[in-house]
């Protein structure tokens, strides 16, 4: 047996599924988003408004208990374009990962962009979530295809250099 | 801080793609027997172990600091696991050097590590959450944007990243611990490799490192045996932080985080610094990817907000152009990426540096160093500072 070689690498892949209980304040985003729409929270005390908010404003630390419905456009404030593949990814590469600040929101989140050339996206630019079909929308984010240009000007860099 | 303590062993492996010769018990002890050895220690002199590594899902092994005790001499001792993701080499240090500093523990080993091999830390940084659409690509997708924004809003040029990526390759060839060691890197080559995460090139960018750290952190008393036995110096710690953000927060800088900047405050105070560039000889932080460097150096202070680039650019960074506050002489992070241990090894390389035994890559006469580390969504920060003098 001692001049066998060691045993260097064995795969021992894992299986893991997880239950995950959304609670009251994310069931609210997520109805929302099972009809097609975007559901803001706003802080009482700060005034800001949280996009897929956990109920609570990290800042003050209250309950973001007034709802706000929020529209289907905002404007990218940052973003990269992701070119590398990886185990499990499940979006044809390259494409263009932006960070999203929803009109009238003061949190942006990350979200995918398509119909449009990959060298083309900027900061600024102003842009639509693109939904499911009806039947197919779900509590879900997935409800949300993606986002697209939608033809408006550049949004100011004044309007959105906070949430970068 | 209520006692004075000090580094008085460090131990490190080298840093390479793939350690097939050993499991992930024989990896940590091969770096806490070097630090023992370092110290002219052996683990019945230790008092308690503090073991730190990035999030359990990169290896799979769940809690292994569990299985790790016996391989680290623990059995039967006080044995501490901290996690505070990238950021977690460092925090573990300082959580090592509480423990001394507070009088409990007169020698503490403390050691972090990754072994990215048996992992795949892109897939585990790429999870999809429930909330959100299937986007991150790792680390690299995380920051490009942020690092973007930096640009944008600093108005650096767009080659000062490759001037980082080339400048920590060509320190990394002083440092034999360097898992990177590319003789060629230029700024061609740096240009000409694949755009992995636009603004990001893939040599902009860090490896993925099997490899292991170790420090012992000695009270006062150990410092004074630890010299009489080996003859070499400690590095004294004239301070330590840590703070914390969370990820999302209305109007939230992930350019230059609060945290940081709150974090630098503390330690400063505490160190009495009062002109980073010009109270250390040199620092060790963090850099992941190439833009972190202008980033840090405008967040650690070391110039006005906006500037970090201009820093960079002139050299002042580099060792190879004489820089007055060279930063990452052991090739930082851009050249080894054992990713629990790389926040540790911007620690041990610091207190390397003031004991004056950095090797190839020492900085003459450094008596004041600077280690940092970060990790998460650039929300956990640990730093501390180590000094040829005694406090």
């Amino acid at each position: 047996m001692s001049e066998r070689e060691p045993v260097t690498m064995m795969a021992a892949p894992i299986h893991l599924d997880y239950v995950f209980t959304a609670g009251v304040a994310q069931s609210k985003n997520l109805h929302g988003l099972e009809e097609g729409k975007f559901i803001g929270q706003r802080c009482p005390k700060c005034k800001k408004v949280y996009t897929l908010s956990r109920g609570s404003c990290p800042t003050d630390g209250v309950p973001t208990d007034e709802i706000v419905e929020l529209p289907n456009t905002g404007t990218v404030t940052t973003y990269c374009v992701v070119n590398v593949p990886f185990a499990g990814q499940s979006i044809e590469i390259p494409y263009i990962c932006a960070q999203i600040l929803l009109d009238g929101a003061n949190l942006s989140f990350m979200g995918l962009i398509q119909e449009m050339p990959t060298d083309e996206v900027r900061m600024g630019m102003r842009v639509e979530a693109v939904w499911v079909e009806p039947d197919e929308l779900g509590p879900t984010m997935a409800s949300v295809k993606y986002f697209r240009p939608n033809g408006e000007p550049d949004a100011d860099y004044e309007t959105y250099k906070e949430y970068l | 801080m209520s006692e004075r303590c000090a580094v008085i062993g460090v131990g490190q492996t080298v840093a390479k793609a793939k350690r097939e010769d050993v499991s992930i018990a024989g990896l940590v002890r091969e770096a806490a027997l070097a630090a023992l050895d370092d110290a002219g220690l052996t683990f019945a002199d230790i008092d308690a172990v503090v073991i730190g590594k990035a999030p359990d899902m990169f290896e799979g092994v769940m809690m292994p600091e569990l299985y790790l005790a016996p391989a680290l001499g623990a059995v039967g001792k006080p044995m501490f696991r901290v996690h505070t993701a990238g950021s977690v080499g460092g925090s573990t240090a300082i959580v090592a050097a509480h423990l001394v500093a507070s009088g409990v523990h007169e020698r503490v080993l403390t050691v972090a590590f990754e072994k990215q091999s048996d992992s795949d830390a892109m897939w585990a940084l790429s999870v999809p959450q429930p909330f959100s659409a299937p986007l991150l690509a790792g680390a690299g997708g995380y920051f490009a944007p942020i690092i973007r924004a930096y640009m944008h809003r600093s108005g650096a040029p767009g080659d000062v990243g490759m001037m980082v990526a080339v400048k920590d390759r060509l320190h990394a060839l002083k440092n034999p611990y360097a898992h990177l060691h590319l003789p060629d890197i230029s700024l061609k080559m740096v240009e000409e490799s694949i755009m992995l995460w636009d603004p990001l090139h893939y040599l902009e960018s860090c490896p993925s490192s099997d490899g292991a750290a170790a420090m012992v952190i000695g009270s006062e008393r150990a410092v004074g045996a630890a010299t009489a036995e080996t003859g070499r110096p400690p590095a004294w710690i004239h301070g330590m932080a840590m703070r914390s953000e969370p990820t999302m927060f209305a109007g939230r800088d992930q350019v230059n985080p609060q945290a940081s900047r709150d974090c630098a405050a503390d330690l400063y105070r505490q160190a009495g610094i009062t002109n980073p560039r010009k109270d250390f000889d040199m620092a060790e932080v963090y850099v992941p990817f190439s833009w972190y460097e202008p980033m840090w150096l405008e967040s650690l202070g070391f110039c006005d907000e906006g500037d970090g680039w201009k820093l960079t650019q002139s050299g002042a960074t580099s060792m190879i152009e004489n820089g007055d506050i060279p930063w990452n002489c052991s090739g930082g992070v851009l050249s080894s990426n054992p990713i629990g241990a790389s926040g540790m090894l911007r620690f041990l390389e610091s207190a390397l540096q003031v004991r004056g035994l950095a090797g190839e890559h020492q900085v003459a006469d450094a008596r004041r160093a600077l280690g940092q580390a970060y990790g998460g969504g650039s929300q956990f920060f640990a730093m501390w500072v180590v000094g040829a003098e005694r406090p």
